[in-house]
Formats: C-alpha cells, structure tokens, sequence
C-alpha cells in the first residue's frame, strides 16, 4: 500500500507530446480513475507508471522512491489489461501462479496464495480451465486474481471492462469496487467511461490531449466543473451550452440573457467574464423543468421525445437556435413543435468564458 | 431441400467454371500421381520397343530387398583362423553365396552393404540395391540434421528480426536474399566457395589460421561433401522459413510480454512461457515443410557432386531421375517415387501425432 506521486510528467514519442506535464498525487489506499476522450494520454499515462513506457520528464514516487528507471517488476506494481494478457496456454491456475513460478516461490506458498485469490474472486471452480474454455468476464477475473498474487503496493486497470457486454460490464464494475474495499489496495483505473469514473473513484482525474483538466472526487466534478470541458465531458446526457450576454455583474453573481433566455443572476465563480462580452451558460439537462411557454425561463420548440420510461429526454431547439436536451423524470409525451419553457435553479448552472464548446464523448 | 433449388440448378455453370482449374490439376497432379503408382507395378521403360508388363511388386523387391549372412572366418587344418598380409582374419569370399549358389536363393544377386563381426565371424548386411539403400541414409541422415538446425536457425534470425530497430528491413532483406536466388544458381556459386583448389572456403581457413590449414577438396571427400551440401542447403532456405516463423511471432498478442515484463519474468523465462507456446502452429509447419523440402533433395546434387564421390551424396529423389532418365527405366524412377511419398506421408502423420493439440 502506498502513495503514486506523478510531478510534472512529461512524454513525447519523437516530436509529438502526448503527455504535457501532469502533477497527480495518489494517496495511500485510494481509488483513483483517469478519465478522458480516445488519444487524451490516460493509457500511456497508465503504461508510464507500470514502466511499459519511458517517461520522458518528469518524476515518478512510489511509496517515496523514485521509479522513473526501475524495470516494472521492481515497481511493486500489478497491472490488468484491457485484452485481458492471459497466457493461452496455461490452466487458470497457472496463469494466476506465473508470477510465483518465474520467481520460483516454494510450491505450498503458491497453492495457498493462488487458492486466497481464487476465493477473493469466486472463482476456484474454474483453476483447472484453460482461457479458451472461459467467458470474457471469467478471463478478467483470471487476469485480476494474477494481480492479486502479485500482492503489488499498487493496482494498475487498463480500461478492464471495455471488451465486456453491458451486463457483465455492471456485475465486473461492482466486483472491483468490493476489492478495493477488502483489499485497501491504492488502485488507478483508466477508462473512458464516465459511468465507471463515477461509480468506483475516489478520485477522478480527468484528462485532455495530455493535460490534466481537473482532479477531484465524483460529485466535485459533477457540481463543480472547473471547465467547459469537465462540465460537458461528464454527466450523461452531457451539459447543454448556452451562448449568453453578459449584461451585468454583481458581486459574485453575474446576470446574463440572450434571445431565449429571460435575465438571469448566476454565480461567475470568478472566471473571465466581462460585462458586455458572451459567455457560455451550462446546465444539466436533468435540472431543466418543463413548464408553460409563459413561465418559462428558457423558451423553444420540442425536435423529439425519447421515452426511457422513467425518464423522457427531449430535444429541444431554443429560439436562438441552440440545441439543448431535457431530461424529465417521469413518463411525458411532449408532441414535436410543441413550444414550451424552462425552468431552473440558476444556482445550479454554471458560467463559463467564452471558447469552443467541447465535442462530448457520446453518453 | 426446395431453399437449395436455385443452387442445384447452376450446378452445371459451378462446374464449367471450376473445370479449367479443376483440369489442370487432373491433368498435373492427379494424373502423374496415379501414374506413378500404377507405373511402379510394371516394367516400363522410356523407350522401349517391348510392350509394357506387369510385373507386380518386383521393382520394390529390386530397391528394398535385403539380406543378411554370417560368415566363419577361414581356418587351416590345426583349426587355426588364417590371417592375410595385413594380419587381418580371412572369410570366404562373399560371391560365392550371392552368385549362383543354389544353397542361398535368397540373397542371389545381392551386394554387401555394411558388415560387422570379429575375427572368428562377420555377419554381412546384403543389399539387392546399394546405391539405392545409401541414397535412403543419406537421405535421413540430411532430413535429420537439416530439419532441426534450418528450423532452429530461422527461429533466432526471426527473433532477432523482430525488434522495433532502426534499418531492420535491411536485415530482413539481406537475409531473405538467398531464398530469391535459385537454388541452382547458389549450387554453382557454392561448387566455387567449395573448391578444392584454390575456393574460398580453403583461402578464408587458410588465411584465419595463418597458413595451418592445408585445404580439402569439400565436395570431392566422401567424408565432407554431404555436410557441405547441408550447410549449404541450410543457408539458402533459412531465409524462408525465418520469414513464417516472423508471421508467427508477429501473432502474438504484445501485451502479453507486457504482462510477463510486469510479472519479471526475464528473457528466457520470456521465450519459453510467451514466445514458444504462441509459436505452437507455426512449428508445426515449419518442421513438416522443411522434413518434405529436405526428402525432396536434388537439385544441389545434380549441380554440385552427381551422388558422388563414392555414393556418398546419393539422394532418393536424386536416384528417382537418375534411374528413370539416366537409366531410362521409368518403373524403377516411378518405384522410388512412390517409396519416397510413403516415407513423407509417415514422417507427416507422426508429426501431426505427436504435436496435435492435447485438450
């Protein structure tokens, strides 16, 4: 058990930077996941502190010492891959054992220590298979009980639960979730799905073409998005985005409007916004109430309802033009051209300096 | 079945469109396979006036026949073993069993092959055909050495190949080089590497050892000229099989030497827990190609030595086309044909046998 210091990690592969200086602290015990688009440098991240890469820059600490040119077996390290990594060729158990058996760990010592893996995962009915003979969710669970062996200070996951289906993909999300629990293990988990982020981290870290764009727990990231990009990248359906005006600030409050939207006061959390410039309005489609065209804040016609059941996201074209989603919880019909209004809690939205609005990840 | 009507019906065009290739290979394949076989039965010669006979399996009798006698050595009237000049123990002369001796019908006509015995007795090993039974030996003795060393070498030259390296196509390149070139090309540059006068060969040891070295005709000993020749044949095909052993290796999943590196494993430990169980397939391949290859053995004996010197480069299918052309005696060439494709079949089988996967 220890902590991962990351202090201005850089890396470039010839004369592409991938990673542009990142400072990330893992304390002791926690589970941190690195979340971000495709090509965001949160795998290479992984690889850089499991050794499979050079870093270019920078420092790495495990547990205090200084890894950056140790081999990754001297990291006290233990790493899951996405393509699970197990030998083909060898029973499960042997898979589970390699690690003792190149080390040449006495036979009675790796039985025990196999069959305390097996029972943490649930799986000592499957140590005489062989990998073709087991489902994909069995074969991580192979893979993640080759980890344990290792008894490693720290669990690397290379996005684990992307080559599983859906349901599988839930059942596996818990299962590791209870192993960080019992194990206490500090683990970092690299994944590009926000709903994983969300539910096993401690910590999220989310990342952008090779910079951190904001560190912090779940719901600090969910309510406090420090940038357009955080707001937008989790929360499914993602953010809408407003192009305002600002008309007048007041304090830490700042009143904007545009063409569809009544004057509001929403809190600036002193970004750069100046009076008299655009700025972008974010809130979540889940805040958004419908009510009547009069009493709306917001004001545009409905495109298409999709009934989910217990919730109903509509699409909504606003009177700008803009696009924007509403979730509704409960089951609503919401007939196309139908105009309607909004209404929100202003202290819920956030207020963001004008620049590009963000291209999501689709969730 | 009223879904397959549609199908049933263009039967004829599938047909007419698979008969040119289809034809082609009835007409070079097929066709010289039976015949060969059926022509192995028979007395037929390339040229002949004489009309052809069946003659059952008297040309396998002819190429495999053998025999064995044990001789007592010569004694005089005392009972004492008679020695000649050169202090060695007299035996009878072994034509007067082989040649017209009513007593011994079986091994009429036979010719020794090998003996072993010590002074009071020699058993003698009896070939109808001992050129024929050398040319098997040799034959073995090639498929034996060449098969593991070329399937060996070809698997470090992969393995050294198959690194991310700077210009390692130019590596790749040099060493497929000889593969490209034909075999009957490489025989003729390797009769001036091998020569005995003033090859290359004798002035590169000559000149490593400072003059020491005295100089061998390579080709021209008995005892030199088959290992010349494999050392050859491994050089110009080791290319090839580099290249599907490189295919092989390139199949393996990288991540999961990334998870051997993380479990510290170290490089052999690397090869023999990744690298050789992913290689299972491909080894398999390989030493049944280079075994097929390796019986096939002709071309460099036809350009570099002829069988000889001696016999001692006689190969079966070089054998085959001396017999069947040289000799003009098509049945016999046809006999060692079939001879060799029962060998190849065999050794295949066994192979498959012994590395078929165990579930």
């Amino acid at each position: 058990m220890a902590q991962v210091k990351l202090k201005n990690i850089r890396k470039s592969f010839g004369s592409v930077d991938v990673i542009k200086g990142v400072d990330i602290t893992i304390e002791d015990g926690e589970f941190v996941v690195f979340v971000g688009p495709s090509g965001c440098g949160k795998s290479t991240l992984l690889r850089m502190i499991a050794g499979l890469e050079d870093i270019t820059s920078g420092t790495l600490e495990i547990d205090g010492e200084v890894m950056n040119d140790r081999q990754p077996k001297d990291r006290g390290i233990a790493m899951v891959f996405q393509t699970y990594a197990i030998f083909p060729h060898m029973t499960v158990r042997e898979n589970v054992a390699f690690g003792l058996t190149i080390n040449n760990v006495p036979k009675a010592e790796k039985d025990a220590k196999v069959a305390e893996a097996a029972r943490v995962l649930q799986m000592e009915h499957l140590l005489d298979r062989r990998p073709s003979q087991l489902s994909g969710g069995q074969r991580q669970r192979v893979a993640i009980g080759r980890a344990i062996v290792r008894d490693p200070k720290v669990f690397l996951f290379d996005e684990p639960l992307s080559n599983l289906d859906a349901a599988l993909r839930m059942d596996m999300r818990m299962e590791i979730g209870r192993l960080h629990q019992s194990l206490a293990a500090s683990m970092i988990y690299v994944t590009h799905d926000q709903v994983e982020a969300m539910t096993l981290a401690d910590k999220i870290v989310v990342l952008k073409d090779g910079l951190v764009m904001q560190i912090g727990s779940p719901m600090e990231l969910y309510h406090e998005p420090a940038n357009l990009f955080v707001a937008g990248f989790l929360g499914a359906p993602s953010m809408n985005f407003i192009t305002v005006d600002v008309t007048e600030i007041q304090g830490d409050m700042a009143v904007v409007r545009n063409a569809s939207l009544e004057p509001i006061s929403v809190p600036h959390k002193a970004r750069d916004i100046k009076v008299g410039e655009k700025a972008i309005l974010g809130v979540r489609p889940q805040y958004l109430q419908p009510v009547s065209q009069e009493d709306g804040m917001l004001h545009g016609s409905v495109i298409l309802t999709e009934r989910l059941g217990a919730e109903t996201v509509v699409d909504v074209a606003l009177r700008d033009g803009t696009k924007i989603i509403a979730a509704i919880g409960e089951d609503r019909v919401l007939d196309r051209g139908t105009e309607v209004g909004f209404r929100f809690d202003p202290m819920q939205a956030h207020l963001f300096a004008q620049e590009p609005i963000p291209v999501t990840a689709p969730h | 079945m009223t879904k397959g009507t549609k199908l049933t019906q263009s039967n004829r065009a599938g047909w007419a469109f698979a008969l040119p290739g289809f034809g082609l290979m009835v007409v070079f394949i097929i066709l010289p396979f039976v015949f060969a076989i059926a022509l192995s039965f028979t007395n037929q010669r390339l040229i002949s006036p004489n009309p052809t006979k069946f003659v059952g399996l008297a040309n396998y009798q002819q190429l495999l026949g053998l025999g064995t006698i044990t001789l007592e050595s010569e004694r005089d009237e005392n009972g004492a073993i008679v020695y000649d000049e050169d202090g060695e123990a007299q035996f009878p002369r072994l034509r007067g069993y082989t040649r017209n001796n009513p007593d011994y019908p079986r091994i009429d006509g036979m010719r020794e092959w090998f003996s072993w015995g010590n002074e009071e007795s020699r058993t003698y090993v009896l070939a109808r055909d001992v050129v024929f039974m050398k040319a098997i030996v040799n034959t073995v003795l090639f498929v034996l050495v060449v098969a593991p060393v070329q399937a060996g070498l070809a698997l470090c030259l992969a393995l050294l190949i198959n690194q991310r390296l700077r210009g390692i196509n130019v590596y790749r390149a040099i060493y497929f080089m000889p593969v490209v070139v034909s075999i009957v090309v490489v025989s003729l540059l390797w009769r001036f590497i091998y020569d005995g006068n003033d090859g290359l060969l004798n002035n590169l040891l000559s000149g490593l050892t400072f003059g020491a070295f005295e100089g061998r005709d390579w080709l021209g000993s008995p005892s030199t000229a088959l290992g010349s020749i494999m050392v050859m044949s491994i050089w110009q095909a080791v290319g090839f099989h580099m290249v599907i052993w490189l295919s092989g290796l390139q199949t393996i999943s990288p991540t999961l030497y990334e998870a051997a590196d993380i479990e510290g494993a170290g490089k052999l430990q690397t090869f023999r827990y990744v690298t050789w169980p992913g290689l299972r397939n491909t080894a398999v391949l390989i030493l049944i190609v280079i075994t097929m290859q390796a019986f096939a053995l002709f071309a460099q004996i036809d350009v570099m030595t002829n069988g000889g010197p001696l016999d001692s480069t006689q190969t079966i299918v070089f054998q085959a086309v001396e017999r069947g052309y040289g000799k003009q005696d098509i049945s016999g060439g046809s006999a060692i044909s079939v001879i060799l494709f029962v060998i190849v079949l065999t050794i295949s089988l066994i192979q498959r046998y012994l590395t078929r996967e165990k579930n």
